[in-house]
């Protein structure tokens, strides 16, 4: 298995190479750019044999993957912030034709103010649009999460388009050590993608049609049914895929040292690659701390958060983002999730890392010690914006 | 208007919304106003009405000959209007 | 015995739910019937999204995808694509769209996928307005017309504003073929839909199809209008191949405009010099026409 050095961009554009997508369609938008340019490299050079419809739109890009899926055809794009936005009418379109389109998305800040910076309101905007959510950690995650994803999202019991994230610049333009498998070894684990049904002149049939309020809500439910089929899909693909390659990023929610923990740090992205140096520190000086990421936002982790409250006293959730909301919309589903748990723990927001802000371990420290304490000093701040500049800097004399 | 094929519960549907039954089972005939009349003796079988039919309800029998298919013709009149012959006249149903 | 002058095959069957003398209607089926059964349709919001029936119904014998409003040039791209990755290449690949669809909203993805060189088909069935959401002005509604949205009134608050010339608007695109088809002419509709099978790109028909319900005009008379469009040069029928221009009817005796306006209830309202202005137009763009053809005649 030969190791590159190639950044997430890369990651994005080798796991579709790999998984021999046969169209993409995709749009420039920064911190996306690399990974169309990527594509457009492979394809012109004959290493990869796709049709790379070069649009005018990510709008345009999503719509055109959703016919060309219909038509039989393995699916990828990427893009980030507004093109992600701009997408959100189609994003619907895709879930409910049930196409399952494999996407990266660079987590990027929604303008204005403009910024090109790591923030996940793009994506978390998103949630509604009933596409699964990965939120990666690392390059090699990212790699290994198209592969994962063309499995999950093409079994036909589940049949759902999934996005997978990545943080603007801290992951999109990092480069690590990756491992890039063999093309034999991923064609032995994924097959071809062959939906029940499909646009086919030998066998004609209209997709996307009009259904009265007499039935609309059963195609919903049928949804709502994939949804669930999907979670213990993805376990399956998971494991399978950690007997092949070796390698389990975790499935729902990736825990980190949480079997023992008194207080716990939920967060998402690059963050918690952080997260596990402070938890690593914090350990050693005794304190029983871990970090249970949100590898999926979609389909949540309802039950593994549940199980997770019954093992400590305080969890804290991290948001990259603001909703406009009461909190973070990582925060309300983690609430939502517990509210019917016989377990109850203490359970504050950290809306943090805003416009691709540093979260530094010196900051994740004083998080955790704050949720250790939460027990003790209630949570009567439910909301913290972390370091904010909430008043001039005191002078140093 | 109830099936056989009509599903009985959400199992019954396919994973997403999918037409595959032909519409010829909608009679659009009820909607109808004017009934298209066929003269056949004036008839000289040009099919001009058949071409101009939006309903596709104008019918070329083996014979040659046409007939208005009466279950989906919903009584437009195009083919009164066309007919060179004036061999068709639209009746108000009764 | 008279002659079949157009395809026998139908792929559209009855039971649609169009209204009485759609012009839509007509459109479709000889789409069909010149691209035959290897053709995949795509359909975005407009009258067909309802016309071709609900779950399960459906009224036409080729594949079909329903698309969002705006996509119909991203959706045929991606199918396109799709048949070509599987190396399938004698399917006909169509978007179907209204001219709602299609000059205002969809325009976008239309440039787009004519910018890209697309193998594809593309047929704008124009019954100039928003017509499935209830008569309401469009870019491509012709001046002077009554609408929903432009509901004359006390302030002769009709369509002000030129009628969007899809054609040209692709002739600037470079398309390797675009003609204007009319549903009263389906021997020639039919001729230019299978003369872009053999054209590798992109193909643009601008339909003319009248809609009795919209244009307020009793529904046996819609291709008596549809004819007199064209006989009065108001439509004129012509096509363009990489930039030459061919008139494919000439009318012989030419219909003033004012009897083509008269015979319809949404140009009603209209004062005598506010048609004379119209003639003026359409004598005008016709003259364009006819001296394009000769400035492109050697092409």
């Amino acid at each position: 298995m030969p190791k590159m050095v190639i950044t997430v961009n890369y990651s994005l554009a080798y796991g579709a190479k790999l998984s021999r997508v046969e169209v993409v369609a995709a749009y420039p938008i920064t911190p996306q750019t690399t990974v169309v340019e990527k594509l457009a490299e492979f394809v012109a050079n004959g290493e990869m044999d796709t049709q790379y419809v070069k649009v005018e739109s990510e709008h345009t890009a999503m719509a055109a993957l959703i016919s060309a899926s219909l038509a039989g055809a393995r699916t990828f794009t990427a893009t980030s912030a507004h093109g992600l936005t701009l997408m959100h009418e189609v994003l619907i379109w895709a879930s409910g034709s049930r196409t399952p389109i494999v996407m990266g998305n660079i987590n990027r800040a929604m303008a204005p103010a403009w910024s090109v910076w790591a923030d996940h309101l793009d994506s978390v905007a998103q949630r509604d649009t009933g596409w699964m959510q990965i939120y990666a950690e690392t390059n090699q995650e990212v790699l290994d999460s198209i592969i994962q994803a063309y499995k999950f999202c093409e079994n036909n019991e589940v049949l759902l388009p999934c996005m997978i994230m990545e943080d603007a610049f801290f992951l999109s333009h990092t480069s690590e050590a990756v491992d890039v498998p063999e093309q034999s070894e991923v064609d032995a684990f994924l097959p071809t993608f062959d939906p029940p049904e499909k646009l086919d002149v030998d066998d004609p049939k209209g997709f996307c049609s009009l259904v009265m309020p007499d039935w609309y809500m059963e195609f919903r439910y049928l949804m709502y049914e994939a949804w669930n089929k999907a979670m213990g899909v993805i376990y399956d693909v998971v494991e399978d895929f950690e007997k092949k390659f070796g390698r389990n990023h975790g499935a729902l929610l990736d825990m980190y040292k949480c079997d023992d923990a008194d207080a716990v740090l939920m967060a998402a992205g690059t963050a918690a690659a952080t997260c596990r140096e402070v938890v690593d520190d914090l350990r050693s000086k005794g304190k029983k701390v871990g970090l249970a990421r949100i590898r999926f936002f979609r389909p949540f982790p309802t039950e593994e958060v549940r199980s997770l409250a019954k093992e400590v006293d305080a969890i804290g959730v991290l948001d990259r983002s603001f909703t406009f909301a009461h909190g973070g919309a990582f925060f309300s589903e983690v609430g939502g999730a517990l509210y019917n748990s016989p377990a109850k723990p203490a359970l504050k927001n950290y809306v943090a890392g805003l416009g691709g802000r540093d979260i530094t371990p010196k900051t994740l420290s004083r998080l955790f010690e704050d949720v250790l304490s939460l027990p003790e000093n209630g949570t009567e701040k439910e909301i913290e914006w972390v370091d904010l500049k909430d008043a001039p800097p005191e002078e140093v004399s | 208007m109830t099936y056989d094929w009509d599903p009985k519960c959400y199992k019954d549907l396919p994973h997403t919304a999918i037409m595959d039954r032909p519409t010829t089972h909608i009679k659009t005939g009820v909607w109808r106003t004017y009934r298209p009349i066929v003269d056949k003796e004036k008839c000289t079988d040009c099919y001009i009405c058949w071409k101009f039919c939006p309903d596709v309800s104008i019918l070329i029998l083996e014979d040659g000959s046409i007939e208005v298919d009466y279950d989906h013709c919903k009584g437009c009149g195009i083919c009164a209007e066309v007919c060179p012959v004036k061999a068709i006249e639209m009746e108000r149903e009764r | 015995m008279g002659k079949i002058t157009i395809p026998e095959e139908e792929n559209m069957h009855p039971g649609h739910i169009a209204c009485l003398g759609c012009g839509g209607g007509l459109a479709m089926r000889y789409t069909l019937k010149a691209l035959g059964k290897r053709t995949i349709v795509s359909v975005p919001a407009c009258c067909w999204a309802i016309m071709h029936g609900k779950h399960p119904s459906f009224a036409l014998g080729v594949p079909l995808v329903d698309t969002a409003f705006e996509v119909t040039g991203a959706s045929i791209s991606g199918i396109r694509a799709a048949l070509d990755a599987k190396d399938i290449k004698d399917v006909n690949v169509v978007g179907f769209a209204g001219d709602g669809g299609t000059a205002d909203i969809g325009i976008q993805a239309l440039s787009g996928a004519v910018e890209r060189n697309t193998n594809v088909f593309y047929v704008m069935y124009d019954n100039e307005a928003y017509m499935n959401t209830g008569i309401q002005r469009s870019g491509a509604t012709p001046p002077g017309a009554w609408t929903t949205t432009t509901p004359v009134g006390t302030t002769q608050d009709w369509k002000k504003g030129a009628k969007k010339n899809m054609v040209e608007i692709m002739v600037a695109h470079d398309i390797p073929y675009t003609a204007t088809i009319n549903v009263a002419f389906p021997e020639d509709f039919i001729k230019k839909l299978q003369k872009g099978i053999d054209i590798d790109g992109p193909k643009f028909y601008h339909a003319f199809a009248p809609c009795p319900t919209g244009w307020r005009h009793p529904p046996e008379l819609t291709v008596s209008i549809a004819k007199m469009a064209t006989d009065s040069n108001v439509f004129p029928l012509f096509e363009v191949e990489i930039g030459k221009y061919k008139i494919t009817r000439k009318p012989k005796k030419r219909i003033p405009v004012k009897e083509y306006l008269a015979i319809q209830g949404r140009f009603r309202h209209l004062p005598e010099d506010e048609v004379e202005q119209m003639q003026r137009r359409v004598d005008r763009e016709w003259e364009l026409l006819l001296r394009k053809e000769e400035f492109t005649a050697d092409f």
